[in-house]
């Protein structure tokens, strides 16, 4: 109790905002939490809603969607349904963090914790991060999005902007690179060079729908090529540059769906992750502060109390359980690395040879920069973690009459739990694997997707829906295939066929 | 590195254009809605929100996703009896597995998207597309009253609108103007004889003293005639007429109050009432309401006494118009206000006391109003009032309008049609 305590009583000021974020920072950089500068913005809980709505993004172009949700999650807070979330942090540099005027002293400290020092660190950190976003020019290409949204509007009316934003919106999901690393760009480049790509595109497009009929050398082999040569699985893109009759803002706007999906993508990746290194990171920084005497003991208790409500999971079987909680897996996994590298057990030294007794924060940090969610459960699910949880395999195939218990956490079970889980994670299992196989050039011009089947799972009943977007963007028909080992199951169209049911 | 800001100065409103964009999408559903919460709450609490709801699968927004069926593994926590092999029966209603669904947000869960909105919302959404009919016309042919509004300062005006302030202002500015120069010589002047003065007699330039004296003399006449306040300075406050479209209007509630009425009756007459007062209050700042009952004789009546009180007796219509040409004539002048009238009946009148209302109507009633709606609340069949009414409703189809109410729940569709927007 060398150090005297930063603050007493609950009340948050300006002043103990910056001396908590100081001594928070302090202890971050001792534990070499490498973040981008910080910016907390206070703003009330009506503010919060606000920020809800928009998904996270500080600026976003006006859609009813949004609206949709500002008005049930208003509605739901107004009620006394849900609580609002503490905090929101937004993957930016500087990276900035909302904390709301409501919460009291502890509670801005566990935000700054958890958000400047934690998120932060791992939107620096993350390979996905670093490869996929761009976190310094975020903010402007979205203040762009926005501006040019609103000016379509303007030039050709809300409604069809409107209509082509559901179409997009529908197909988000597919508008995301997987492997391809994009290279960044500012805005302003990005404005400078939005001009030059309308004509472009224009141009490129109606070359390829040319109907002059060119010079046949090699007809043959011309007739039977497919375009696209290979499968193409981001919709969006292959939309942007190939629709045939889209105009060039209706591309650009496509672009934008599509770059704010692909910036979020990474996120979608790493919940459990980020999560779990966030809270770990506000535990393990509250605590130290703890330790030096900084805090008060009704400080810590205090925190201790949201800490446990934030990481706790309810059974499977409790009126409570809405799947695992990713700050509960997150965390206990973050602090299972710490045990395994300090006071690692014979099964540790088993399961992970290599980080049993190494020095943890290094071995955090790297778990960190270099996984994300299904690799890093699949690295570092200990069985030690799967007893504690409890972890069990249900197995759940239409063919048959009853649901299978498959692994559950004992020896045998350890390799197949963590597998599972693993695979739970990977987004590219849980979202139907759909390509873009041919587009009939030379013919009607109709467009044909594949679903390639996994597990015999078909599409779910929006995909007609879904579909209808899809043939708006495209305007002309558009098949969608289930195939399963290259045998064809199921065929969607837009529109209907009337051979087909 | 840190920054703090401090946002909550900010605007708060950031959603605003997004959630009216929602509600515009949804306008179809939520007039649904508002319609149906307007014939089953009491009509006197109208003047407040509602909670809408609308099927989910209306406003969801498709997304491609794993339907049901296949095979599927998911990993949960919290076994408590479960060994490998163990198997358990499907539950009904498809491939749930352990009571969870994954895709909650799709098919299953609740049905409805509940959300609330305002009362204005609700009014705007319960009042759409209806207008107050010849609105317009009363407005622009009447441009009988006038408002007087500041209409900034002039140099010329009667003195009963002087505006001292800003006269007071330019008679200083004239002084200023005028007397600066010669003051500052005089300041000049002084100090010079103040000086030659404080030298001993014998250096004393007399002549120059003399001189100075003079001009001094000269110089102090010459402020002293500039004049206080001038006719130049005066100011004046202008004042002008502005036409003043007409925005008052009274509500003329009559209603049978004979034997013949019940009190189901007299209340689906009082929700009628209601709906309307909401609506003129809507399109007007002011509006009196005037409640006048009658049997055989007519009498204006306080609300409470209106609705409530019981009388018996016959029926003779024609008495509470011509109460109601009085009250117009002693009270509510044409010019200033607009007349809106909304008579409810069960169509008993006494035979020869209809063609006497069709007259009254004719001649004196409708020529002033805006609107004149008759309701009749009967099951039964017309009667002469009707007939007559029928009458006046061919010749004046602008101004009449008239429609049979049966149960309360033809209150608002009654309504809608009295006030339906017509194509321009």
């Amino acid at each position: 109790m060398s150090k005297k305590l930063i603050s007493e009583g609950s009340e948050w000021t300006f002043d103990l905002l910056n001396e908590y974020d100081h001594e928070i920072g302090k202890i971050a950089e001792e534990y070499q939490l490498d973040t981008y500068p910080n910016q907390i913005e206070v703003i009330s809980s009506e503010q919060m809603l606000d920020a809800y709505s928009s998904v996270g993004m500080p600026v976003g172009y006006h859609h009813w969607s949004y609206g949709k949700k500002f008005v049930s999650n208003a509605d739901s807070y107004q009620q006394g349904r849900s609580a609002l979330a503490y905090e929101i942090v937004i993957n930016s540099d500087p990276c900035i963090a909302y904390l709301m005027e409501e919460n009291n002293m502890t509670m801005q400290a566990l935000v700054i914790a958890h958000a400047c020092y934690g998120h932060n660190s791992f939107f620096k950190g993350n390979y996905l991060f670093k490869t996929w976003t761009d976190a310094s020019s975020i903010i402007d290409y979205l203040v762009f999005a926005k501006n040019y949204v609103s000016k379509c509007e303007e030039r050709h009316g809300v409604e069809a902007v409107e209509s082509l934003l559901d179409s997009c919106h529908a197909l988000m999901n597919y508008g995301v690179d997987r492997y391809k690393r994009p290279s960044p760009i500012s805005a302003e480049e990005e404005r400078r060079r939005q001009h030059e790509r309308e004509e472009y595109m224009q141009s490129q497009v109606n070359e390829l729908w040319k109907t002059i009929p060119e010079k046949i050398d090699k007809d043959e082999e011309v007739q039977h090529a497919n375009f696209p040569s290979e499968p193409q699985e981001n919709l969006l893109y292959f939309i942007e540059k190939n629709a045939p009759l889209l105009e060039p803002w209706q591309r650009e706007i496509v672009r934008i769906v599509r770059k704010i999906a692909q910036y979020f993508y990474p996120q979608r990746q790493t919940q459990v992750m980020n999560e779990g290194w966030a809270t770990f990171w506000h535990y393990t920084l509250l605590n130290t502060l703890y330790d030096r005497g900084q805090v008060s003991d009704g400080f810590i208790i205090e925190f201790l109390k949201s800490h446990t409500s934030v990481v706790y999971q309810p059974d499977f079987d409790s009126q409570y359980f809405s799947g695992i909680n990713p700050y509960a897996l997150g965390f206990n996994m973050m602090t299972d690395i710490r045990r395994i590298c300090e006071n690692p057990t014979d099964e540790d030294r088993h399961w992970f040879p290599d980080i049993a007794g190494s020095d943890w924060l290094k071995t955090l940090h790297f778990a960190m920069q270099n996984f994300k969610d299904e690799s890093f459960v699949q690295q570092f699910l200990s069985p030690k973690l799967i007893r504690d949880f409890k972890f069990f395999q249900v197995v759940d195939d239409a063919k048959d009459r009853e649901i299978v218990i498959g692994n559950i956490h004992d020896e045998m079970g350890y390799l197949g739990i963590r597998e599972a889980l693993a695979q739970q994670y990977n987004l590219s299992m849980n979202e139907p694997n759909i390509q873009v196989f041919n587009v009939d050039v030379n013919g009607d011009r109709s467009l044909t997707l594949h679903h390639i089947q996994h597990d015999d799972r078909p599409l779910g009943d929006s995909t007609q829906e879904v579909l209808r977007h899809l043939h708006c963007l495209w305007q002309f028909d558009v098949h969608m295939e289930t195939r399963n080992n290259g045998k064809l199951v199921k065929r969607y169209s837009c529109p209907l066929e009337s051979t087909e049911d | 590195m840190t920054y703090i800001v401090d946002r909550r100065v900010n605007g708060k409103n950031k959603s605003a254009v997004n959630r009216q964009r929602f509600l515009q999408r949804y306008k179809k559903h939520i007039k649904k809605a508002v319609s149906e919460s307007i014939s089953q709450r009491s009509i006197t609490d109208i003047e407040k929100g509602e909670n809408i709801s609308i099927p989910k699968k209306d406003i969801s927004e498709p997304v491609i996703h794993h339907g049901q069926g296949g095979r599927r593994s998911i990993v949960h926590p919290g076994n408590k009896e479960f060994v490998r092999g163990d198997r358990i029966p499907r539950q009904s209603g498809g491939g749930g597995s352990g009571g969870e669904g994954e895709a909650s947000n799709t098919g299953e869960g609740e049905d409805a998207f509940v959300f609330q909105i305002t009362q204005d919302e609700f009014l705007e959404f319960l009042f759409d597309d209806l207008e107050l009919p010849n609105l317009v016309k009363r407005q622009l042919a009447g441009a009988e009253s006038f408002k007087q509004v500041h209409g900034g300062i002039i140099t010329e005006g009667s003195p009963s609108r002087i505006n001292i302030g800003r006269s007071m202002r330019s008679a200083t500015a004239r002084r200023m103007a005028l007397g600066s120069a010669s003051k500052k010589r005089l300041r000049q002047l002084e100090n010079e004889l103040k000086e030659m003065l404080a030298k001993e007699f014998v250096s004393q330039d007399q002549t120059r003293i003399k001189e100075l004296r003079l001009e001094i003399d000269k110089l102090q006449r010459k402020i002293k005639r500039i004049p206080f306040i001038d006719t130049f300075d005066l100011r004046y406050n202008l004042k002008i007429k502005q036409p003043q479209p007409v925005a008052k209007a009274v509500m003329f509630c009559i209603m049978d109050v004979s034997g013949s009425m019940t009190q189901i009756t007299k209340d689906i007459a009082k929700r009628f009432f209601i709906l309307l007062y909401m609506f003129l209050k809507r399109n007007y700042k002011k509006i009196d309401v005037v409640f006048i009952r009658h049997h055989t004789v007519a009498k204006e009546v306080e609300e409470e006494e209106f609705f409530y009180s019981r009388e018996t007796g016959g029926t003779i219509v024609s008495s509470a118009l011509k109460l109601m040409n009085e009250i117009i004539a002693e009270r509510y002048s044409p010019e200033e206000w607009n007349i809106y009238t909304a008579q409810a009946s069960d169509g008993d009148n006494w035979n020869d006391d209809s063609p006497v209302c069709s007259k009254m109507l004719t001649e004196n009633i409708l020529p002033v109003s805006q609107y004149y709606a008759y309701l009749e609340i009967t099951p039964r069949q017309h009667q002469a009032l009707w007939h007559e009414y029928t009458k006046v409703q061919s010749a004046h189809p602008e101004e009449f309008a008239m429609q049979q109410l049966v149960s309360a729940a033809d209150i608002f569709p009654v309504f809608r049609e009295l006030f339906q927007r017509t194509p321009a």
